[in-house]
Formats: structure tokens, sequence, C-alpha cells
């Protein structure tokens, strides 16, 4: 996988919500778990936290004959080609590898939350211990030793499958048209791309916590235009980050953390 | 498996009723999904509640728990009726055409025979008319009103959609649907298969229900071909190696049967157990009983076991005539104050026994509890359980700590008889031994008390073969798998079908077929024999990829017993000619001096060779399929029963509410409230994907936990709203026997059933809870289930009964 750019496909129609890769993950990265409760849903931990970067999101769905289904959806860093959290960290700990994915340079994060706040698909998550922000890299450090990462190593079904971009769109293009239907490819048209993409078998605005239209918030292409220049010319990534964190906290609400402490 | 799990993918419909493939075997679970994407298989699956193997089948039809053989008898009328079956497969390779005994009946519910005070039937008239020879009459034109074919007929022709759909609560819409697509599998080129779990056993009909599969399989020309089967999903707890090797009390290893004490002597015992058939043309390999018997009495009994000493037949244990040992009886004689001491391993009956007020009190009789497990659980804490005051438990408790499965070397075998060979990953931490060490040194000690004192039956003790250790005194595993797979104990040459061998003394024995009963073989277990070669090579270990049908059968890849035979019963995928009916999946084809293709069931030409041809069904006495089967303890043909709990008071098929033949456990604790009011909704069991079991070793698992932290229960929107409980309130769950509390998961998944004309709900809870780990996951579900099992093999009925839910005012989440 050595310098490729690489798209890993997310074939929910064959998920069977096994959560092998959900565990694959935590074992992997070393995160510890969360005492969690039954809260009356298979989906635990009930959302994403700076624990647990994968998450299968359970949803029962009536579609429009009547018939119902059981929606499961393996939910993650999307890691944007053209990526907002990229766009507005202010100290480098988020950045392009040479995948083309998101990588995170753990060190360098402040805590600022602007990726919290800038992500169209609500992935990063705060860490109040740690004031650290945390997301799925892709298991970067396996890719470089030409590993597939853990969730797709450990997926039973095919439903997790990586590969390089041009032959990966070409399978779940193919795979759609063996559906028929609402299946439809999500991931390709947006935001320059992401790395990885669905194949949904039903309409996009039918999945919980999925942007049927995501995009870069119009403040981050603010920060962008307007702010970034001055950072790299020596303003310094400390006061770059608190205009931007002025900027968009107010019309965002921030998630916190809500069961990373518990 | 009649077939194995990389064979699902040769199937053209998918029946899974009676297991949760998806959640329970997810890795399995891709052959499945493999037939849908390269044949264009259907999957249907038929199950009380819609799970995440429903979410990925072609579509799922709801049933109320407890009528499946309602629904599979529909089936086989639906089959008949429509003509649907494989005519020339029903003929020659099924007992289809015999003639019935003329006193056989059936009335109201009932088959001849039955005594209703000892709740047992006699079979003497589950018997055939016979020819003069001794051999069975038949009528292939399958016209004779006394042929098995049209009793058959007549037997199901009650099950009409009309009465299937009122009982089992499907609509008739999807009763159709499913029949149909699955009968359509009844032509040369269509394979069918179904896949059963613990949905199916886990009744007082238990084993019927899979009988009534494999007479649909049969009729169906589904047997021992390519994508065929009855596939028992077992798999996670290695349930295939402890029944191949006994776990189950009637059993000795290789499914041989105790012997009973009324069987005084080895000669009448070996009488009895052979099974006897005049037709010169069934192969009726059960013949060979008496070889395998005494292998395995010298493989427990050494030097010692010779003819003069029956063998040490004396000396190995017998049952009591008419009695049972099952799980059942045994907490029902422990609570009886009856049994003294329990040795429990790599168990939870705690968490995993019906009934668990009666379990746990059982186990505060004992005098003594040895458990021995990876970690602490609700047995061998139970002393200290919720309302057991310690001070009045006499039960001295001990807990041996044992390695992990990953921490020492031995044998696997999956659901397809495939025993793969697995080497040890780490050592085990502090003193933990492996449960075989610990029988080795617990084995030792007890001989040389026997040695040094004496005592009852001291020649089985002192005569038993026990030298299985290596030079560290450790269990030496491949000692105790070569004494498995058997050898020589003499030096001997025989005729290998006309070719002169000579074995010395010591030589493993390369297949069971060399097996002697003169004493010059010895063997532990015969279906294992050839899983060492005669060269020592250990072919458990052997990981070839090659697959030279492109069935996936990899015949390199491990030992699959019998004698590495991929698919059993693979003759019957011929023609009487010896001819592959469907040649796209040829699985085996006679040249006209062999068969070429898996390893065929027997050497012998196909049966169209009337001098030296056999039937296909070579294990059977008969050499054929049985639709008519007379080993069952309650009847030839399946019928349905209510469970022991149901929500009617009447069979709507017959005069018998249950299952006749069952037995009736009595203990103060056994209460029984059927069709009561105060426990109106149905209920089952079952596990979830994220937790193994009782839970006992996957609660401590923290990232499972954090997935799948505590009890539930799973209620329809329906019933949830008529109790006004809402999503992820705190419930009790209550039945005549006890009660839990746990969190309600609304749901969509489960629906309301119109059964007699009523609408009957039904509910379900997973079973992996104990008191111990977490502290406020909920207590065992097994609080509410009855003690009462099949009638053939007492596996406990988890999976249909009666409850009540309630809310509960105090939230303690």
């Amino acid at each position: 996988m050595k310098n490729m750019d690489i798209v890993k496909v997310i074939d929910v129609t064959k998920c069977t919500a096994c959560r092998g890769c959900q565990v694959a993950c935590k074992q992997w990265n070393e995160q510890q778990a969360t005492r969690t409760h039954n809260w009356g849903s298979y989906q635990n931990p009930p959302d994403l936290q700076s624990n647990t970067w994968t998450l299968i999101r359970f949803q029962e769905y009536v579609d429009k004959d009547g018939t119902f289904k059981w929606l499961f959806r393996k939910d993650g860093c999307m890691h944007c080609t053209d990526a907002a959290c990229v766009k507005v960290c202010p100290s480098g700990a988020l950045y392009y590898t040479e995948f083309g994915t998101v990588g995170v340079h753990r060190d360098r994060c402040i805590g600022c939350k602007a990726c919290v706040t800038a992500c169209p698909f609500g992935i990063p998550r705060h860490d109040v211990r740690t004031d650290k922000c945390y997301k799925c890299d892709l298991c970067y450090t396996r890719l470089l030793g030409d590993q597939k990462p853990a969730c797709v190593l450990s997926c039973p079904t095919g439903a997790l499958t990586i590969g390089d971009r041009a032959t990966m769109l070409k399978k779940a293009y193919a795979r759609v048209a063996e559906l028929g239907g609402d299946a439809n490819v999500y991931g390709d048209k947006f935001v320059g791309g992401t790395h990885v993409i669905y194949v949904l078998g039903e309409k996009p605005g039918v999945y919980d916590e999925l942007p049927e239209h995501p995009k870069m918030p119009a403040t981050v292409l603010w920060w962008k235009n307007f702010f970034k220049p001055f950072t790299l010319i020596g303003i310094g990534g400390v006061a770059g980050a608190a205009a931007l964190h002025y900027l968009i906290k107010g019309p965002h609400e921030v998630k916190e953390n809500k069961e990373g402490g518990e | 498996m009649t077939n194995h799990y990389i064979d699902l993918k040769n199937s053209d419909v998918i029946l899974i009723m009676g297991s949760n493939a998806a959640e329970h075997h997810p890795l399995a679970f891709k052959w499945i999904l493999r037939a849908k994407e390269k044949n264009g298989a259907r999957i249907i699956h038929v199950d009380p509640r819609y799970t995440r193997t429903s979410a990925r089948c072609d579509y799922h039809v709801p049933l109320r728990s407890g009528t499946d053989i309602a629904f599979l008898g529909g089936m086989i009328n639906y089959i008949i009726s429509n003509e649907k079956h494989f005519h020339d497969y029903v003929v020659n390779y099924t007992n289809a055409s015999f003639l019935v005994n003329p006193d056989f009946s059936f009335d109201n519910g009932l088959f001849s025979g039955y005594d209703a005070e000892k709740r047992k039937y006699s079979k003497d008239t589950w018997t055939f008319q016979m020819d003069a020879s001794g051999i069975p009459l038949k009528d292939p034109t399958l016209t004779d009103p006394r042929c098995v074919f049209q009793l058959m007929k007549q037997h199901y022709s009650r099950y009409t959609l009309d009465k299937v759909s009122s009982i089992t609560g499907v609509s008739k819409e999807n009763l159709t649907r499913v029949y149909a697509e699955y009968s359509a599998t009844g032509v040369p080129d269509k394979a069918g298969t179904e896949c059963y779990a613990l949905g199916w056993t886990q009744h007082t009909v238990g084993v019927q229900n899979i009988r009534s599969m494999a007479i649909i399989q049969l009729l169906l020309g589904n047997m021992g071909i390519a994508g065929g089967g009855i596939n028992a999903l077992r798999g996670e707890p290695n349930v295939q190696g402890s029944t191949d090797h006994c776990i189950l009390y009637g059993n000795l290893p290789g499914y041989l049967k105790m012997p009973l004490a009324s069987l005084d002597t080895l000669e009448k015992y070996l009488e009895k157990c052979t099974p006897k058939c005049k037709d010169p043309q069934s192969a009726n390999y059960y013949i060979n009983y008496p070889n395998f018997y005494v292998s395995w009495l010298k493989a427990l009994y050494g030097e010692t076991a010779t003819p003069e000493t029956e063998f040490g037949y004396q000396w190995s244990p017998k049952l009591d005539d008419g009695k049972a040992y099952s799980q059942l009886h045994l907490f029902d004689r422990m609570y009886e104050g009856k049994i003294k001491g329990l040795f429990a391993y790599g168990t939870d009956p705690a968490v995993s026994s019906p009934n668990s007020l009666k379990t746990r009190k059982a186990l505060e009789k004992l005098d003594f509890l040895v458990c021995a497990n990876i970690f602490d659980n609700e047995t061998s804490s139970f002393w200290f359980g919720p309302g057991v005051d310690p001070k009045q438990v006499k039960t001295e408790c001990f807990l041996l700590p044992a390695a992990a499965t990953m921490e020492k070397e031995g044998s696997q075998s999956n659901s397809g008889r495939w025993v793969q060979w697995k080497y040890k990953a780490a050592d085990p931490p502090e003193d933990a031994i492996s449960c075989g060490d610990i029988q080795i040194r617990l084995m030792d000690a007890i001989k040389a008390l026997y040695a040094k004192e004496g005592g009852p039956n001291a020649e089985s003790i002192l005569n038993l073969k026990w030298d299985y250790k290596d030079r560290d005194g450790n269990m030496d595993v491949l000692k105790v798998a070569k004494q498995i797979n058997g050898h020589w104990t003499a030096d001997v040459e025989i005729d290998d079908k006309g070719v002169k061998k000579q074995f010395k003394k010591g030589d493993l024995v390369p297949t069971f077929g060399m097996l002697k009963a003169d004493g010059t073989t010895a063997c532990g277990n015969w279906i294992m024999s050839g899983s060492f070669g005669a060269d020592g090579e250990n072919k458990m270990a052997k990981r070839g990829k090659d697959d030279p049908t492109g069935l996936g059968l990899y015949p390199n890849w491990s030992f699959a017993w019998p004698v590495n035979r991929r698919i059993i019963y693979n003759r019957a995928s011929c023609d009487v000619n010896g001819k592959p009916y469907n040649p796209k999946r040829k699985l085996l084809e006679w040249t006209g001096d062999k068969w070429v293709g898996d390893v065929p069931d027997g050497p012998w030409p196909p049966m169209a060779d009337k001098e030296k041809g056999k039937y296909p069904f070579i294990m059977k006495a008969d050499g054929v399929g049985s639709l008519f089967g007379p080993a069952m303890a309650d009847g030839p043909f399946p019928e349905h029963y209510e469970p022991l709990e149901g929500p009617l008071t009447k069979n709507p098929l017959s005069g018998q509410l249950n299952n006749p033949a069952i037995e009736i456990f009595k203990a103060d604790v056994d209460q029984v409230a059927n069709a009561s009011e105060k426990f109106p909704y149905v209920c089952t069991t079952y596990s979830c994907t994220e937790h193994w079991c009782s839970g006992a070793l996957t609660r401590w698992q923290l990232w499972l936990l954090e997935m799948q932290p505590e009890l539930y229960v799973e209620i329809g929107e329906a019933l949830a709203k008529e109790k006004g409980i809402k999503n992820g309130q705190k419930v009790k769950v209550s039945s005549a026997r006890g009660e839990v509390k746990c969190v309600a998961m609304v749901t969509k998944r489960f629906v309301p059933f119109t059964v007699e004309g009523q609408t009957v709900h039904q509910v379900g809870l997973p079973f992996n809870y104990g008191w111990l780990f977490p502290e406020d996951g909920g207590d065992s579900t097994n609080f509410l289930t009855p003690s009462v099992g099949d009638a053939n093999t007492f596996c406990p009925e988890f999976k249909a009964f009666m409850v009540n839910v309630s809310k509960v005012q105090e939230r303690t989440l």
C-alpha cells in the first residue's frame, strides 16, 4: 500500500454488525473500554468517544414500502481529501499522510477543539483528561508496514476492504449497480473525495448522523482564506487558534466528551 | 454438520431456522454471503425475532417459539401434495417404499405403544414388514397405503396452511413463499441447505425439529450433495469435539453406546449394539461395532484387557436400565441431596443450567465442589451469591486455575468435523495448568490411593491405562492424540484390498477399517482413526490449500472424520449408476472401477450393481435414509406438540398438548404455568455476538462488556405500549420459577403473533449475565427457565416458556 492513494470501502450491505472492527480498533490502538450501560440499544458506546474511534450504529428503519430494515453503519473518520480538520488545526497535529488520509501527531495537539467543531461528519472527540482530540488515523503505522488497518483485517464478511482509489471506486460502483434500488456510493463527490467511501443500501438521508450534503463549514473557509496566511507568515499557531476558537465557538455547539471520564 | 462451513457457498437456497448464524457464527456466515454473491442464492431466516442474521437475509419470517415442527410439517405436506419431491432419490435412497407393521398407528397425537404411566413408548409396532429372508417389504410405486410414503403423506395432510398459520403465527403468504422457494431445490441441479443451532435443539421436541428437516432434505434429494445437508452450526465451545468425545452421558467416544447394567456380558452388549441387516446390498457399516468397541476397551485398559477379562467389560461403568443421567437429572438428584461431589470444568451451571434457583440450591447440598476455570464464576462462588448465607453452606469449594485455550496445544473440531491441530501460543499464568494436566495429576493420586487402600470396583481404576505423561511429568498431548487414533497391540500381517501389509506392535492404525475385536488393536475413538498416518504424520496439522474439485473440500487441510470425508452420505449425490445428479457440482463420480472426488462413503460400486453394489446410507442398517425413524423416543414421524409452557390450553392438532415422552421433574421448585394469566408472554433466550455462553469468560473482557454491558429484554413496540414500558427503562421479567431485573429494549424486531385467533406477544433475553461481574450487570436469565428437556437428549427447553414483564420503580442503573 506504500505511496498509494488509498480508499477504504465500507459496504454496509455486507455488514453483520458483529463489531469485530470496533474491538479490533480498540485493541490495536490500545484504547480503554468505558463502563457503559444498556440504554435500549445494541449501539454501545452510544456515540464516538475519545477512546472509541469507530462505532457501529444500529438503526431500526421502515422503508417507504413498509419493509422493516435493521441498518448497520460503521461510523468513523472519513479521511477527506479537502479536510476541514486539517485546515483548522493550528498546531499541525492533523495532517495529510502520503496515503491521502488524515493523520494525527498527538504530541502536537493543543486541545483547542477546532477540529471537533469544523468536521462536517462530527468525528473528532476531545478528552478532558489529556486535553487532546482523538480520531481514527486509518492505522497509519499499519499502512506504513504494508498492513491492512485493524478494522479491515477483522472484518469476516468483506464489508470492509481497502486498496487504491481507482480500483476501490470501480468496485464500489459495480456493487451499487448489482444492488440496484436506492443503493449508492457515498463519499467520492464532496470535500475533494473522502478516503473512506460507503456503499449504502439506502439513500444517505436515511442514516442516523450521516450528513446528506457534507461540506466544509463557512467559518473554516473564512479561516482558510483570511487567517491562515497570517499563521504562515509567523503570527503563530496559538494566536490563530484563539482567533478560530472565537470564530466558531459561537455559531456551533461543541460536542463535549460525555463518556470518557466516567 | 453433514457438510462443512465452506460448502455453504455451494448452495442455491439456504434456510436459516433455529439459528442466528450471523451473530453466533460471524466467520462462518461469510460462506452464506458467498453463496448469495456467487450463486445468487436465496437466504431465508425463520426466527421468532428479527436479528442481525435477518438483516443480511433476503427476508425474515417471524414464527412463534416452539412451533417449528408445525412449520416444517406444513412444508412436508406442501412438498408431497405438490409433488415437489425428487422421485428417484426418494424411491432409491430412503425408506419411503418400505411397508410398515400393520399394527403401527397414530391417533390423536399418540403413536401406537404408548404407556401413559411411564410416559414412554414401546416401539414394538414401529417396525417394517419383512419378507421370508428378513428383508423389508417394499413398494417402489409408493402407492401401498402401508408404505412409509403414504403413511407420511397421511400424517402431514393434517398440517394445512390454515392450521400451520394458526399455530405458528406465520402468515399463509409467508408460509407459501418459504415452502415454494425451498422445495424448488427438489431437482437434480439445485441444492438447498439448512443451518440450525440451539434454536432447534433446546426444546422438548428438539430432536424432532431436526428430524423434520432431515425428512425434507431426503424428500428433496438434498442429503449427501454439495451445498446440501443438515448443518448444525456449533463452533464456539468446541461442541463438535466434545460430542465426538462423548460429553453426552449415553455415549462413549465416537458415539458408541454406554453399556447398560442388564447387559452383563460383553457378548450380550455387542449382540445388542451391533445392528443386523439381511439385505446383501446394505453395507450396514455398524456391523463393525465390535471392532470399534473392543478397541476402545483395549485403549482403556491396555495389557489387562484380554479375551479372558472380556477386555475389561466388567470393569467399565454401566448405566442403570431405564435411567437417564443428563445435566437435568444431575441437578435434580443433587437438589434431592443424593449427590455428594461435583467437578465443574470450564462450565458455569449456576448461570447456564435451567431453573437457576434449583441449580444454586442444589449446589448447597454438595459436600464438595471442584471447579477448574480461567476465571472465578457464579458456580465456584455460589456460596456467597445473592441470597446465600455462607455460614449455612456446608459445601467445600475448590477453584483450580486452568490454562486458557491458547495456552495449550491440542485439537479443536469445527462443525464440519474438521479436527484442526493448534499450538500453544503462551504459557499459562502463575500456577494455572491445562485441564488435561489436572486430570492426569488427579488420576495419579486416585490410582495411588486405590493401590494403597483398595476400594469399590478397584480394577476399573487400577487397570486403567494411564501413561500419557512426558519426561517432565506433564500431559503429553501427542501421546493422548495417538491413543485416540489407535495402534496395533501386536505384530500383524493384514490383507488390505488384496495387498499384504505388515504392522508392528505400536504402529499407528491408519484407518478404522483395520480395527479388530480380537484385542490386536487399541483405539480411543474409532471415528478419529486416521487422524495420524501409519508413518506418524499428524494429519490434523495439515494445512494444504489445494482444492481439486473446486467445491472447497480442501482435502489436505486438517483431518475430517470419518476418514477425511468432507461430505457424508456423498454417494447419494450420484444416481444408482454412480453418475452425479448435478454435473456442475460434481462431488463424486463412479468411473467404472472406482469413485473419484471426495472420499466416498465406502468403496463399493453404486447400487445398480446388484452383486457388489451398496446403498448410499452406509451407517443405517437398511442402507437408506430414514423418513420413518423408529429410533426416536417420541415417534417415528415428528409431530407438533406445544412447549411445556405455552400460551395455549389445547394443541390445535391433537388431544396431546405436550410431547408425551418427555420426563416431568417434580421438585418443589419445578413450577410450571401453562396458559396462565400471570405469565401471558412467550419468552425465549439466546446469546449475543459479544458474549460467549454464560459470559463467564467474556464479561471480564472490558471491550466486549462495553458493547453489551448488562442484561436486557427485547420487547416489541406493541407490548411495550400496552405495558407503558419505555426504551431503556428498568423492568422485571418473571416466570413461575423466578425473576430477573433488566433493561427494556423496545424494538420493532419483535412483532406480536396471531395464534388461534389470539394476539400473542413474545419477548427474549440473552443468557450471558451473572451476578459476579459486572456488579450491576444483572443475574442469570435461567431463573426463568424450566427444568425440562427433549424426550431423546434432555437438552433443556431454553427456547420457549412463559413470562410476565412489568416496570420496576427504582432505577438502579
